[in-house]
């Protein structure tokens, strides 16, 4: 009897606290189970989130598009600069409308070790041309860095710049004289940056030497080689600023400009410094900046110059020339930008009077104005006038630019 | 002779590595905030950017090389934020440490859900961010979603000091939880309120608050508002007032102030970041001074 009711009880007990606990069990695993949909809900979220759409671009491709009106006073048939031969597309252009390159670029990076770039130029003339097809490393120790392909040289500060990132619609003519506007060639280039608080970068290249001012003698198998040296850094938070050094060798066998009427077979040696210095206030440029940039070039020329009817003769001479110009960005989004650029030549001597390598006692010189108007980072219109005097007949040269870039953000160098 | 050179060299490079920090390099001054929170004297962290700078438009600067150059962690927001300066930085450095795919390399938007996402993806319509709002640390919720994921990237490249990330890590939740449920309480008067802003910059303080944004003054992101955009915002605001007009440190007063002369809805400038106003010098007061400015700014 006893045992009945202690049994009684037992089963009541256990029937009574049973669905309590289940209950408390019950409600422990809803709430473990609501924190596991909030975590996965989390993960969820995060998971479909790229950190970038340009990877899921893989890679990158951009197109940028140029056009121009242009409108000369002189011929541009007969643009000149005398005492220098010049390489093929250095005159002002067509008169007129007229398509710029149009570029085409495709970048990314090819594994965790690599960087790659492509750039196509189409030029109105429907022709293609690769300006850029190059392979850099990542992941080299050290702050060693190697490019392989065809790239810009490193050398002096505007010859890596493309055409559609110019501040003027041309080059500076000592760009336009001495590199053909910019120096790109098939090569490898090695560079290192030093560990320190200051900017301080060094680097060479070799070259095959298949462009102006090389022309790869036949029996060589690099046609030029460079040195360059950069450095820059900050002052205070509104100022930066970056200064190089840079030496451009090349060689040439035959080197031929004028339609085959000149050659040129010697070495160029060229020196080139620049400085470019930068200021925002409070390092913040998307109201207001002023940007100051220079460029020295001094180049000598030994060989021997062949010119139909006037025969083979010696040359030693030196070449210099530099531009100064100043950017300056007076609204959100438009800048105004002025530019003065000179060339002095030294006279070949009298086995040259009458040819083109004849200075004809002229110093060359140009002064540009520009204002240009971008309505995002990705659309732009200039303005742009020249008084050109790169021979003795002045020349007004007036150009109604536009550039437009498609595609793929890009980010700029300083 | 050279083999004493060597040696010396070899001492002063173990010397130094051993008692070094990790080098930080932040892309923005939140980031560097947090670094600074987790790592303590285990880190030296550098902003790339001040609260007085536009994340967008930025210069890859010389300086900004040298620095990422040498750093061992690279912590940036991502989604397409700095995308015109940092990938030049990361390729002009060739840091292997610091490259995307790297453990040094961290992007903070990758650990939060982005609002905002384009249904569109088409330049006509701004400087649109193809991976959603890229200005995640004004919701101080997705500051704690980010301090955990960064301490697992400080223990992976620094594992000799597990125990140091996880305590501070710890350390700051406890108190950032804290504060993050003292501001919801404060902040309750903000609810439905209704704002102007500038750019997409408070997208997600908004939502965190539940403030509406009726009116921006872009009208399209990225590109500066012309007179007669605002004369339309003007005219939608006949219909609708607005409590406030909000703006960043960094950005131009000019157009508020053109709105604020002509409905006398008040400016509220706000700090956006550390940095952005002399009270802000760290996480905790970048939101008191967020929250004490809208309560004290705005028009009832």
């Amino acid at each position: 009897m006893k045992n009945l009711v202690i049994a009684c009880i037992a089963v009541a007990a256990t029937t009574f606290t049973a669905p309590q606990r289940l209950h408390a069990t019950e409600q422990s695993d809803i709430d473990s189970l609501r924190k596991e949909v909030d975590e996965l809900k989390e993960q969820l979220s995060a998971s479909q989130t790229p950190t970038s759409s340009q990877s899921s671009f893989n890679p990158a491709i951009s197109l940028i598009l140029m056009g121009r009106y242009a409108s000369f006073d002189n011929d541009p048939e007969n643009y000149l600069i005398p005492g220098l031969t010049l390489a093929e597309e250095t005159d002002p252009g067509k008169e007129g409308f007229s398509l710029a390159e149009t570029e085409l670029i495709i970048s990314g990076n090819i594994d965790d070790k690599f960087f790659g770039r492509f750039t196509t130029a189409l030029t109105p003339e429907n022709e293609i041309e690769i300006e850029e097809a190059f392979v850099q490393t990542l992941g080299l120790p050290a702050g060693f860095s190697v490019q392989l392909g065809r790239f810009y040289s490193e050398i002096g500060y505007l010859n890596k710049i493309h055409a559609h990132y110019w501040d003027f619609v041309d080059q500076p003519l000592v760009y336009r004289a001495y590199l053909d506007n910019q120096y790109n060639d098939d090569g490898i280039q090695l560079r290192w940056l030093a560990p320190t608080e200051l900017y301080l970068e060094f680097g060479s290249e070799a070259f095959s030497g298949d462009s102006f001012p090389a022309s790869r003698p036949s029996n060589e198998s690099l046609g030029s080689a460079s040195l360059f040296m950069k450095l820059g850094g900050d002052v205070g938070i509104s100022h930066s600023w970056q200064a190089g050094l840079s030496y451009l060798a090349t060689q040439s066998e035959s080197r031929e400009t004028e339609a085959g009427n000149v050659s040129f077979s010697g070495d160029d040696n060229l020196i080139i410094a620049d400085l470019v210095w930068k200021w925002a206030p409070a390092g913040n440029d998307s109201r207001t900046s002023l940007v100051f940039q220079a460029e020295y070039f001094n180049s000598t020329e030994q060989g021997d110059y062949t010119i139909i009817g006037n025969g083979t003769n010696p040359v030693d001479r030196a070449r210099d020339g530099a531009y100064v110009q100043l950017v300056y960005k007076f609204f959100p989004r438009w800048r105004t930008g002025l530019r003065y650029d000179r060339l002095s030549i030294d006279d070949p001597g009298s086995a040259f009077s009458g040819t083109s390598l004849d200075t004809q006692g002229h110093t060359p010189k140009r002064i540009s104005a520009m204002v240009d108007f971008s309505h995002s980072e990705y659309s732009r219109f200039r303005l742009q006038y020249n008084r050109d005097e790169s021979y003795a007949v002045a020349d007004n040269q007036w150009y109604l630019q536009y550039i437009m870039s498609l595609g793929a953000h890009g980010a700029h160098r300083f | 002779m050279l083999k004493k050179l060597a040696t010396g060299l070899l001492l002063l490079f173990v010397t130094f590595s051993a008692s070094a920090r990790l080098n930080v390099f932040a892309c923005e001054p939140e980031w560097a905030a947090l670094v600074e929170e987790l790592g303590r004297d285990k880190v030296k962290v550098f902003s790339a950017t001040t609260a007085q700078q536009d994340p967008h438009r930025i210069q890859a600067r010389p300086s900004l090389i040298a620095k990422m150059r040498r750093a061992d962690l690279v912590v940036c927001t991502g989604a397409d934020l700095e995308i015109g300066w940092l990938p030049v930085l990361l390729r002009r450095a060739a840091n292997p440490k610091v490259q995307p795919g790297q453990p040094g390399y961290f992007a903070a938007a990758q650990y939060v859900s982005l609002l905002d996402k384009p249904t569109r993806l088409d330049r006509a319509e701004g400087d649109v961010h193809a991976a959603g709002d890229p200005h995640i640390h004004l919701n101080p919720n997705n500051i704690s979603r980010v301090s955990k994921a960064l301490t697992d990237t400080l223990v992976a490249i620094d594992p000799e000091n597990t125990i140091v990330y996880k305590k501070n890590r710890d350390d700051f939740l406890i108190r950032w939880l804290q504060a993050v449920e003292r501001w919801e309480q404060q902040a309750k008067t903000l609810r439905n309120l209704r704002v102007v802003t500038q750019h997409k910059s408070w997208a997600y303080l908004l939502d965190w608050l539940g403030i509406q944004e009726i009116a921006r003054l872009e009208p399209k992101p990225g590109i500066p508002p012309s007179t007669a955009y605002l004369g339309q915002v003007l005219e939608s605001l006949q219909h609708q007032s607005a409590n406030a007009i909000l703006i960043a440190n960094y950005q131009s007063p000019k157009p508020a102030k053109w709105l604020q002369q002509r409905t006398g809805i008040p400016i509220i400038m706000l700090p956006y970041t550390i940095g952005g106003s002399n009270d802000a010098d760290n996480l905790f007061r970048l939101f008191d001074t967020t929250l004490e400015q809208l309560q004290t700014g705005v028009k009832p």
